[in-house]
């Protein structure tokens, strides 16, 4: 079924009895060419792709719980491509274009809303770092604005601009990032891979590969197993779980990120914010409510939820920012388990079995990069090669001494 | 967090930083091939359940604990010095 205004007005009429299901619940078959083990917003996107831009057919998604259910339900939806390093920025820049199309592509009301990113600076080094990041920004064809303290005023003005200790002085635009809404994106992706004939297997749990001679053969599921000529892991926050059960140890550490909304709040935030002398970013959701968060809690965890020391440190920052956000109240808290991996960058990549190919690693930067991570992953998984925008992504860079360190704050996860 | 610190009893785990899985006190002989030093350095179990792991009481008596504690819980099931944890590894400090 394709939505449009019209179909909207007809179903009006008729009393919404003519809307059918955005896509089917098949039980799984004997096999596939190419099972996606995850079905989060990468897996679903890799699918995806993997129907409409690589030609591929026999698709399935293995999904332990339920399309929407997992990280893709526990993230703060912001988009942007502000990167600074070669390996990063052309691939974020890529996913920034195909999220630009996204709406098209899908038919699907995903809400991607290019509102603006807004990185405040609050001393003379950071001015510099930031305007190094936006000629990087520049030279790899996304756009970057340097603002000074006036025109973030402008935008801003209830900002705490005369702060003692962080005075505003500027800030990093980058007027195409936004926010999507992250179901959207989800349900979107599904469904488009759905009418391409991709079987979306839901509360199918992988429990296991069948490796022989070093080439997987399927993969073993709460709903029996289930053969493949090709597998693709996209479980971030699990990765480390599902590649044990495939003999495999990762460079990935799994820790808490803790995300906060207010009530909602009449407008005052249009744009994304983020605080330059603590860890803490901010947008206004369409239902007004506050949307924030910072650091990750910093220890290995499972448990999709943190721990009070960092929803104070959170509150402190936001209060330093807009001591205004004091008044608000908090409706909702939440915790999602990221992939964090030794240096802060994913990993898209082949693995030692023959056939088995992994994607993770993708720290707190997961949301951004869906539709990139789905279509390198696709092409990876397809053509056996490499996107040209992921060639970073590679699980050996560790053993080369090419890490992706964009903070330059070393190899260890909870620096991240 | 509520950490049982051997010496100190119960302190909150906000006076600790933490480093990681404990498995790193076991670092390899400076003899081995790089390998086993990537491996030691980059790679982790990552456990969904109980993990042993290093805490550095920063804001305390600044004593390296090795604690045990359930990922999924968050549950602390116990801790030592590291030094005693090291020593029972065959280490000499």
């Amino acid at each position: 079924m394709k939505y449009s205004a019209l179909r909207v007005f007809r179903e009006a009429l008729t009393g919404h009895k003519g809307w059918t299901p955005a896509w089917r619940d098949p039980d799984p078959q004997p096999s596939y060419d190419i099972v996606v083990v995850g079905g989060g917003g990468h897996g679903l996107a890799t699918a995806f792709y993997l129907a409409k831009e690589f030609g591929q057919a026999r698709i399935a998604v293995l999904e332990k719980g339920w399309i929407g259910g997992g990280n893709a339900g526990r993230n703060t939806t912001i988009i942007r491509s502000n990167y600074l390093l070669d390996g990063n920025q052309p691939f974020y820049e890529f996913s920034m274009k195909l999220w630009e199309g996204l709406e098209q592509d899908l038919n699907y009301n995903a809400m991607v809303s290019q509102r603006g990113i807004l990185n405040l600076f609050h001393t003379d080094a950071q001015r510099d770092a930031y305007t190094r990041r936006g000629n990087a920004m520049i030279l790899h064809g996304a756009d970057a604005e340097l603002l000074d303290r006036s025109q973030v005023r402008k935008m801003y003005p209830f900002l705490n601009f005369d702060h003692a200790r962080f005075p505003i002085k500027g800030g990093l635009l980058q007027r195409r990032a936004g926010t999507a809404r992250h179901d959207a994106v989800a349900w979107g992706y599904a469904r488009g891979a759905d009418q391409r004939g991709v079987d979306i297997i839901q509360n199918c749990a992988v429990t296991g590969f069948r490796i022989v001679n070093g080439r997987v053969l399927g993969v073993e599921t709460t709903r029996g197993y289930i053969g493949a000529i090709k597998v693709g892991v996209a479980v971030a926050g699990s990765s480390s779980r599902v590649m044990a059960a495939a003999g495999m140890r990762l460079p990935i550490e799994s820790h808490v990120l803790q995300a906060f909304v207010t009530e909602g709040l009449k407008p005052v935030i249009d744009g994304v914010l983020t605080f330059g002398a603590g860890h803490f970013y901010v947008s206004q959701s369409d239902k007004g409510g506050l949307v924030f968060g910072g650091d990750i809690d910093g220890y290995n965890s499972y448990a999709q939820r943190g721990n009070m020391a960092v929803v104070e440190d959170v509150a402190e920052g936001g209060m330093a920012l807009m001591p205004m956000i004091g008044r608000a109240r908090l409706l909702r808290t939440w915790g999602g388990i990221m992939d964090m991996s030794m240096d802060g960058s994913p990993f898209i990549d082949r693995t030692p079995v023959q056939g088995l190919y992994f994607n993770g690693g993708w720290c707190y930067g997961g949301f951004k990069a869906t539709p990139a991570s789905g279509f390198c992953f696709a092409h990876l998984l397809a053509r056996d090669e490499p996107h040209p925008t992921a060639v970073a992504y590679r699980l050996d860079r560790f053993r080369r001494g090419a890490m992706i360190d964009e903070k330059g704050q070393g190899a260890q996860p909870n620096l991240h | 967090m509520l950490i049982l610190h051997p010496l100190l009893g119960l302190r909150d785990a906000q006076e600790f930083t933490y480093l990681g899985d404990a498995s790193i006190i076991d670092r390899p002989d400076g003899l081995t091939e790089p390998e086993a030093f990537h491996d030691y350095l980059y790679l982790r179990d990552n456990p969904a359940g109980v993990h042993k792991e290093l805490w550095f009481h920063e804001q305390g008596d600044r004593s390296w604990l090795v604690v045990t504690r359930n990922t999924v819980t968050h549950e602390i099931l116990g801790a030592e010095l590291a030094r005693d944890y090291a020593r029972g590894r065959g280490r000499s400090r």
